[in-house]
């Protein structure tokens, strides 16, 4: 068991005929995924890389192969239009890999799929596992072993190490999800702590955190109030200066607010182990089997 | 990105918000001539993008066009937190009766922008926060709808402004939302805004900050960038790609990914060293852009010590390791490079770096304390 992507997942790869979009079609076809179709605007009736079919649109795709998930690998300037079509076209939920789309155009697709029942995860995200069952993601799927660990991260290259960690351990993951570095996204840390809470495979919860915003905060009061699982986490940016935007567009301490100081102390607050590095969760993770 | 306040001005402008008249200097001369144009008393503005300029005597009147000159020679060339002032803005002087602040900026909670404005105009908005939050009237636009009418009423309203400006404030209340989202800003204040000695509003101070996701699209505003202020260091890192922020520590450090990048920085200090700065080369960084990223690291001299941790999630190991390997052959390099990488061909990694002598570590908490110890002259 698993949350949001298992062996019912479908998937639709948006952008499948450009270099990044073909390359890890096949990357996640390899280690599994039901991937469905692609859809590229002009490419339809094509074939793609594993004899995926391309279709013109998102609605003709969902019509044919009865895709219910999409992951998108198109440029920032219209992968905003990307992850709109396929929410018209009722694809349950959307993966947004894309980097670097302005966060005006995230507040207004947000505040239009507030009103469907699309779920999306990104932008600027690596995506998200159920080890052994279904990738949908940029992640190496071979440092990933099934278990009952359930991994929330607004980081990419950061929750690897935290994986390579746990799985070096022989402890496995139930479902690893990379929600974005970006300030303005879909799915939150507070909305996956819920999937984790009521999904029956996940037992403990790993929480990765980065300075920037209120995020870890809400997580925090959410754990305190209503969690039953264990939760351990890390945040990184505990050194940054303020005022600096490091890399991500939301790792910025502004205004007293959202420093690797705030957050810590209020998951602590809640009962949550606070590692002191990545290799140190796997430690913490242990103690709670 | 940040826009001078002249700048930021004058975008203000083209949506209607009024702005005292003004030009920018480069030359005490030059001040000069603007003041004489003016024909008023004027206040020279040093223009450099940090707070502060006020209390660092960066900003001062000038009664004549003589005086103008002459303190725009004082502050030109002038030293402001690490900055020195090359451009002054000569604005007239406006006879300010009342400050009031407006400002916009994203709301990564609500996803919406909010509005602000306060009595307290002219002093730090987080200063009033702190201290009397409930001078800050608050509005959220809703991003699909713009912001309307009855909101800026609200704020007009809600800081109690004069009636006979309430129209006044609430056109400019949503000149500046307009001027907001036009420009992708992240940021836009207008303190203060002032109630002038006519009796009327206006912006005699403004700021910017653009979302740099949206720089591709606002080649305009892009091109407003001022090169001066960003360290040479700065500006090559950005043109290849590269995040880089410098810090003050003596461990050089190249990750792959932001948040490996700041936990790795993290890292460094729980092991008693500190990093001389947070360097993110991106996903699947090449031979290339490992040159790059050393060689931006090693121009700080404070540097003992690099340290190169990379996760090679889809960058494969062999390929990183041979750049690192191209790049310190090409480079004059004498201070101890530690490695660590995983991932995707991790082995044949690790086996051009030992036959180059250049030390790998499995463990990132290995990897840092090696290159603690390093930087202690302890050998890596």
């Amino acid at each position: 068991m698993s949350i949001l992507v298992d062996n019912g997942t479908r998937l639709l790869v948006q952008g499948i005929t450009g270099s990044q979009g073909a390359f890890h079609a096949e990357q996640m076809i390899q280690y599994g995924t039901n991937v469905v179709a692609g859809a590229v605007p002009g490419r339809g009736g094509q074939w793609a890389v594993g004899n995926t079919p391309v279709f013109d649109t998102v609605h003709e795709a969902v019509a044919t192969t009865d895709a219910n998930t999409s992951i998108i690998f198109v440029p920032a300037a219209f992968a905003v239009d990307a992850l709109l079509e396929a929410a018209d076209a009722g694809v349950a939920l959307i993966v947004c890999i894309t980097e670097n789309i302005p966060a005006l155009d995230m507040a207004r697709a947000r505040a239009y799929l507030d009103s469907t029942d699309a779920l999306l995860i990104g932008p600027n995200c690596p995506g998200l596992i159920s080890p052994g069952t279904a990738k949908v993601g940029i992640m190496a799927g071979h440092i990933h072993t099934p278990g009952n660990v359930g991994i929330v991260s607004r980081s990419g290259t950061l929750t690897y190490e935290v994986i390579y960690a746990l799985t070096a351990r022989g402890i496995g993951q139930s479902t690893a999800v990379g929600i974005g570095g970006d300030p303005i996204k879909g799915l939150n840390f507070l909305d996956v702590l819920q999937m984790f809470e009521q999904d029956s495979a996940t037992e403990q919860v790993v929480l990765i955190g980065e300075i920037g915003g209120t995020d870890e905060q809400v997580a925090a009061d959410y754990i305190r109030t209503e969690m039953t699982k264990p939760v351990t986490a890390f945040i990184a940016g505990q050194t940054a200066p303020p005022g600096k935007r490091m890399g991500h567009a939301g790792a910025i301490i502004s205004g007293g607010e959202g420093t690797a100081a705030e957050k810590i102390e209020a998951l602590q607050d809640a009962g949550v182990a606070i590692a002191r590095h990545p290799e140190e969760i796997a430690e913490l993770a242990a103690q709670n089997i | 990105m940040k826009l001078h306040e002249y700048q930021s001005k004058r975008v203000f402008a083209q949506y209607g918000v009024p702005i005292p008249n003004g030009e920018v200097a480069t030359t005490p001369a030059e001040a000069r001539a603007i003041a004489e144009q003016i024909g008023k008393p004027v206040v020279i503005k040093s223009q450099v993008l940090v707070g502060g300029r006020g209390k660092a005597g960066g900003i001062k009147l000038a009664g004549t066009p003589e005086e103008a000159e002459k303190v725009a020679a004082k502050i030109l060339g002038m030293d402001i937190k690490g900055l020195t002032v090359q451009k002054v803005l000569v604005d007239e002087a406006a006879d300010i009766r009342s400050e009031i602040y407006l400002g916009a900026v994203l709301d990564r909670g609500a996803r919406k922008v909010a509005i602000m404005a306060s009595s307290e105009g002219g002093v730090e908005i987080e200063e009033v926060a702190a201290e009397t939050p409930e001078k800050i009237i608050t509005v959220h636009v809703h991003p699909l709808l713009g912001m309307q009418g009855y909101q800026a009423r609200q704020l007009a309203y809600g800081i109690g402004l004069p009636k006979e400006h309430v129209s006044a404030f609430t056109k400019i209340a949503q000149s500046l939302y307009r001027a907001f989202v036009d420009s992708d800003a992240s940021l836009a204040e207008i303190n203060p805004l002032v109630i002038n000695g006519d009796n009327r509003l206006q912006a005699v101070d403004g700021k910017i900050l653009l979302d740099d996701s949206a720089l591709p699209r606002q080649k305009e505003l892009a091109a407003m960038r001022d090169s001066d202020e960003d360290s040479p260091t700065e500006t090559e890192a950005r043109e290849v790609g590269i995040s880089y922020i410098d810090l003050d520590g003596e461990i050089g450090c190249m990750v792959n990914g932001a948040g490996l990048a700041m936990a790795t920085m993290d890292i460094i200090k729980l092991y008693g060293g500190s990093p001389a700065n947070f360097l993110d080369i991106g996903g699947g960084a090449g031979a290339d852009k490992v040159l790059a990223a050393l060689r931006i690291i090693l121009r700080d001299a404070r540097v003992k010590a690099v340290l190169i941790n990379i996760f090679g999630g889809i960058t494969r190991c062999d390929e990183v390791a041979n750049g690192i390997v191209e790049a310190i052959n090409s480079l004059n390099v004498e201070v101890p490079i530690v490695v660590r990488m995983v991932g995707v061909n991790e082995d044949e990694g690790r086996q051009i770096l030992a036959d180059s002598n250049l030390p790998s570590a499995n463990q990132l908490s290995e990897a840092v304390q090696m290159a603690v110890a390093a930087a202690k002259g302890e050998g890596a």
